[in-house]
């Protein structure tokens, strides 16, 4: 089965809005996860999409299911993790305790703030999955990447062309997920920043898919206007360069 | 949701609308094959007129399009279910008709998706439930030219409606893509006529093979004569097929225009007084067209046929594929049929 993972975890301490994590913020006529949601659910490959919420924010969140009349069966709410990571083995734990363990099963994790994500974009996500075991979508990266080991000094300027930005979302079977992750050490999992780093630590290839500019992560106030203007909008995406 | 609309905004350059579309009252359907038509390739390639391109532009191109419900909170269809969608968009959808004297396709107040309005090219499109026809046993390749079958079944039922009975012999001129599927769509409902195609290009006209006669245009023979005739030339060749189709016509035939000509076409109206020739406009069609089109592409016959004039391109999943399947169009003697998956 191929499964929907929404990631809403955090509470939004980047964003300097109150109380109120970003994912909940309108965007348009509707809160930013609802977009996100709605378009996960035009997927008609997932079997069931499941969003990891902060456990504050649980009850909230189903009242906006109700609201927005996505209180389905389909959709099933579950309580995020401290970190990323957490959060995805949760809903994998809650996947699993609902359909039990299977090698078949596919789970298609996606940041709640990218509701600009594309049909495509997921279906690739599940096609690359299922062939392969792993992908991540990317867009290639713009700026020139400049990296610095004490924040001081540039230590290295990559080759631009061999770089890329990560978005999501970002898809794997199930099992080989977990048997990656039970084989980190302490330290590995301490450098983890995404799920796709578990692969390429433990030596795993995770094949790209193309993502688009558009489906920006909405994390500070510049996004979250971008995001506005966008939707608002006289501001149109032209025409991409594609990945290859 | 956020929905992209891949607009065109200028010949041969595109860019993204982004909509928030309701999925209460509305079908949504995900566009799974498309096809093109020569007005689309007139938009992107900039031939229309400067101010038809300012007025009309930006907007998303195709209508000729089938796809799956997604979603259908009206209750018409079932999510999964493959439908066509009408591009044809009357103003009385929802009860707010001035009359109902005029065929939908002809009325003022209507709007045509991809003539001054976004077209099928999004990733979801939102749509009236009238507007989709549902459809079963046609391959999405041939599916996706249905509003083109359709059309010729508008012209054959207008021409049903004003022709007199003598029907023994008709006469197509033309010999692309709309002179084949009206020839279908006589054929199929006239079989007992003589269908004859004049045209100019021998390799084109080879593919007529269900038709009774060819004749090219320059060697038409002095007594030849027919009883009805459609016209499918349009552009520069309307004159000449015309007068043409005036010279060699019997009296008080009827004749349905459906080539698209971007200038007057002056025509000998001496002899089609003398004849006392009726000249019928059709363009475009209806909700009861497509039904009648999809019926009629039941049959397994009318599918292979269709699929002798369909080329399929590689799917769309970028930009630059938008670009290749309009180049390849203008390759292709017949049409353009693409997997939507951008």
């Amino acid at each position: 089965m191929i499964f929907g993972a929404v990631l809403a975890g955090g509470v939004g301490s980047r964003m300097h809005v109150g109380s109120m994590p970003k994912q909940f913020l309108p965007l348009g006529d509707k809160p930013i996860i609802i977009h996100t949601l709605e378009k996960m659910l035009m997927c008609s490959k997932l079997d069931a999409v499941y969003i990891g919420i902060n456990a504050a924010w649980l009850e909230y969140m189903n009242d906006l299911l109700i609201k927005y009349d996505l209180n389905t069966d389909k959709v099933v709410v579950t309580a995020g993790g401290n970190t990323r990571n957490d959060t995805i083995f949760n809903i994998i734990n809650e996947i699993e305790a609902a359909y039990g363990e299977d090698e078949e099963h596919i789970i298609v994790t996606h940041d709640a703030v990218r509701p600009f994500v594309t049909l495509r974009t997921i279906e690739e996500n599940i096609e690359c999955a299922l062939k392969y075991g792993a992908c991540d979508t990317v867009v290639p990266a713009v700026d020139t990447i400049v990296t610095s080991n004490d924040n001081q000094l540039i230590t290295s300027i990559p080759d631009r062309s061999v770089m890329y930005q990560g978005q999501t979302p970002q898809s794997f079977r199930i099992c080989l997920l977990k048997d990656l992750y039970a084989k980190l050490s302490t330290d590995e999992k301490n450098i983890l920043t995404d799920a796709c780093k578990i692969c390429v630590i433990k030596g795993t290839p995770v094949r790209l898919v193309q993502g688009n500019t558009a489906n920006i992560k909405i994390t500070t106030i510049s996004d979250y206007k971008i995001a506005q203007a966008i939707v608002s909008s006289n501001i149109d995406g032209l025409e991409e360069d594609t990945l290859c | 949701m956020l929905n992209y609309v891949y607009q065109l905004i200028s010949p041969q350059s595109f860019s993204v609308k982004y909509e928030d579309i309701d999925l209460n009252n509305r079908v949504i359907v995900r566009p799974r094959y498309m096809a093109i038509c020569h007005a689309d390739q007139r938009y992107y390639r900039g031939l229309r007129d400067i101010n038809v391109l300012r007025k009309k532009l930006p907007m998303a191109l195709i209508h000729e399009c089938c796809g799956e419900v997604i979603i259908d909170k009206t209750g018409t269809f079932s999510p999964g279910q493959t439908v066509v969608m009408i591009p044809n968009q009357p103003a009385d959808l929802d009860g707010k008709a001035e009359n109902n004297y005029y065929f939908e396709n002809y009325r003022s107040d209507s709007k045509f998706l991809s003539s001054g309005y976004d077209g099928f090219m999004r990733e979801f499109v939102d749509i009236h439930p009238d507007r989709a026809v549902a459809f079963e046993n046609i391959p999405l390749p041939i599916a996706a030219i249905t509003e083109f079958v359709s059309v010729a079944c508008h012209s054959f039922s207008r021409f049903m409606s004003c022709s007199h009975s003598k029907r023994d012999t008709i006469a197509i001129w033309g010999d692309g893509s709309l002179a084949f599927v009206t020839a279908e769509v006589i054929k199929a409902n006239l079989p007992s006529s003589k269908i004859v195609v004049i045209g100019k290009n021998p390799e084109k006209m080879h593919r007529f093979t269900f038709v009774d006669r060819i004749i090219s245009a320059d060697r038409i023979p002095a007594g030849f004569s027919f009883d009805h005739g459609f016209e499918c030339v349009g552009g520069e060749g309307s004159f000449y097929a015309i007068n043409d189709m005036i010279d060699h016509a019997n009296p008080q035939a009827t004749f349905v225009l459906m080539g698209v000509s971007e200038n007057n076409v002056p025509i000998n109206t001496r002899m089609v007084l003398e004849k006392g020739l009726t000249l019928i406009g059709s363009s475009r069609s209806g909700r009861v067209d497509f039904e009648n089109a999809v019926a009629l592409m039941q049959k397994n016959r009318i599918k292979k046929q269709l699929s002798t004039i369909i080329y399929e391109d590689q799917p769309v999943k970028s930009f630059g594929d938008i670009h290749r399947v309009f180049a390849t169009d203008s390759q292709t003697p017949f049409k353009t049929v693409f997997e939507w998956r951008l």
